[in-house]
């Protein structure tokens, strides 16, 4: 609203003032990707597009290469995914379609207080609950009569990828669970009415409103899980091994890319520093590139729904 | 008939897939009670008021406590808040009330970038930025790097809680003949205030728990200590290394800790839903 006698002083200060809020916080952003940057490069002229190939971690011998931390990443996230969906999706669909109205609340309230405890005690209690249970009632059985299979192979420890992976899918879970939610209610109420009103059982009109509505949004909550997996540090650190090995075995112990840093960055110096920094700043554009990608499928879907299709 | 078995089928199936979701309810809730559980059975045994009062005993010594972590905690925190909610807020006024074009976009776009980062790269940013000039870990790195955590979520619930705000209220201020900016300041803000403050609870009670980004910039520390350019402990970073530790009693240690640092947690996070649901 300007006047055409000028803006008071004290309202143009006040902008000015917000606007230089605003500026710093964008330099934060800047700042981050430019320190970022700027240390890794070191490693990153070292060794160049090797260091993503490479698979030993040796600071003696002043040799990185990062290939046995995105493998672990890669895996535990694709795991934790795996199991979260579907249970996510499955608790979304009993919260909207199913659940009495008295229990809605709750359960939706209990889920995201999930999101609410620290990852260093989901660490905690998986390092003294989840993986003796793991360790003994499932990889000890598998391993006995599956072992052939190569993923199933033996010996087990406890601390392995598989139990990063379960750990991280209860971590995700309520990040996907309200988002489904969402774009479960988005549904209009009257194509559910259709299908039922033509005689449709509930799980029919499920499968059928939903299968045709709901596929993108829940893919867009599921990169998004993936997003918050890449990137968790502590509860990973803690029950996946820190063995920079790459076996095929979910068993075997592995080793992430936050679990890196986290355990050498203290004592690390020079180019063995450099090199975890340009692990971060990969870590940092993985997860810049998968939360992007989610949050323009979620806004795809938004969009579609409000035109009502 | 045919049709009967059909329709049995179909009933049947309709019968079994209800169950599967309610299952699907049930192993997502469960980990919750069971840490609650584990939580409360191992870290009570350790749970007497030494363990606030105390410092860390060697091992192998009986007591002891985690109040160097609990201060340590509190003061990382409240100087993360020091800085933090200013900027946090006025760059949330900004994009609410004058935030159009390509300046505010790319602010909105770095924020929501920032929403997304790994804790442990803010670690990394506290680091380099502050412990490397400074030549060793502070108080100061662990409070940078909880910063740009708190930031951006505090922007973001501030710009959302702001556009909640009627534009028939600023318009009645304005018509009254106060100046804009104390509009904004004193009506506006102060209608989303609730909204405002809810949010800022939720970030902090996130920050509490945030363990990785201080892992190596306040490191932590076994003492006293209230020198801000020096090593500091906090709760998380306590319980993580009772927890890595071999010794059994630190593990009871680790359980006490966790139990404390959760209740805190959800204190917090407790605090902040009552304060939107009185607001409706």
């Amino acid at each position: 609203m300007t006047t055409r006698s000028g803006k008071n002083d004290k309202d143009l200060a006040f902008e000015r003032i917000s606007a230089f809020f605003a500026f710093a916080v964008l330099s934060l952003a800047v700042l981050l990707f430019a320190v970022l940057l700027r240390e890794s490069l070191p490693a990153l002229r070292k060794f160049g597009a090797g260091f993503l190939s490479g698979g030993s971690w040796d600071p003696v011998a002043e040799q990185f290469g990062a290939l046995p931390f995105i493998y672990g990443t890669l895996v535990t996230s694709f795991l934790a995914i795996l199991i979260a969906v579907p249970l996510s999706v499955g608790a979304a669909i009993f919260i909207v379609e199913f659940a009495p109205p008295w229990l809605k609340g709750p359960v939706s309230f209990l889920a995201e207080l999930l999101a609410a405890i620290p990852s260093v005690i989901y660490g905690l209690w998986g390092i003294f609950v989840l993986v003796p249970i793991l360790r003994d009632w499932l990889m000890k059985p598998l391993a006995n009569h599956l072992g052939w299979i190569p993923l199933f192979r033996g010996p087990v420890y406890g601390p392995s990828v598989l139990a990063a992976g379960a750990l991280l899918s209860i971590m995700i879970v309520p990040f996907i669970l309200s988002v489904s939610r969402e774009v479960l209610s988005t549904v209009p109420q009257r194509q559910k009415e259709a299908v039922l009103s033509l005689g449709g059982t509930r799980w029919e009109m499920i499968r059928i409103v939903i299968g045709q509505h709901c596929i993108p949004g829940i893919f867009g909550a599921t990169v998004l899980g993936l997003g918050r997996a890449l990137g968790e540090t502590m509860a990973v650190t803690m029950v996946i091994g820190n063995r920079p090995e790459i076996f095929l075995s979910l068993f075997q112990q592995g080793y992430s890319m936050a679990a890196v840093i986290a355990n050498e960055f203290a004592e690390a110096g020079g180019i063995q520093l450099s090199s975890l920094i340009l692990v971060g700043l990969l870590l940092f554009l993985v997860t810049f590139v998968v939360n992007l990608a989610a949050k323009w499928i979620l806004k795809k879907m938004v969009a579609r729904a409000s035109r009502g299709i | 008939m045919d049709t009967g078995t059909i329709s049995f089928r179909r009933k049947a199936a309709d019968r079994a897939a209800k169950w599967v979701f309610r299952l699907c309810a049930f192993l997502v809730i469960l980990p919750l009670f069971l840490i609650f559980f584990d939580l409360l059975i191992k870290g009570a045994k350790e749970l007497r008021w030494t363990l606030l009062t105390d410092l860390p005993h060697p091992v192998g010594e009986p007591g002891g406590g985690i109040a160097n972590g609990i201060l340590g905690t509190f003061v990382i925190t409240l100087l993360t808040l020091l800085w933090s909610v200013p900027m946090a807020v006025m760059c949330g006024i900004y994009l609410a009330e004058y935030g159009r074009g390509k300046f505010a976009a790319t602010v909105r776009f770095a924020v929501d970038t920032l929403t997304g980062v790994p804790s442990i790269i803010m670690g990394i940013f506290g680091y380099l930025l502050i412990v490397i000039p400074m030549k060793r870990f502070s108080a100061w790195a662990g409070a940078a790097a909880l910063s740009m955590i708190f930031i951006p979520v505090v922007v973001r619930t501030t710009e959302d809680m702001l556009r909640t705000v009627p534009v028939t209220v600023r318009e009645a201020a304005l018509a009254l003949g106060i100046a804009q900016w104390k509009t904004t300041l004193f009506i506006t803000v102060r209608t989303a205030s609730a909204g405002i403050l809810t949010g800022i609870l939720l970030a902090m009670a996130r920050i509490v728990g945030e363990t990785a980004p201080l892992l190596f910039t306040a490191l932590g520390n076994q003492f006293w200590q209230t020198r801000l350019d020096q090593p500091m402990a906090a709760m998380p970073l306590q319980v993580f290394s009772y927890a890595i530790s071999p010794y059994e009693d630190w593990h009871d240690k680790a359980w006490a800790g966790a139990l404390v640092l959760i209740a805190m947690v959800l204190l917090i996070n407790v605090g902040a839903r009552v304060l939107t649901r009185e607001k409706r």
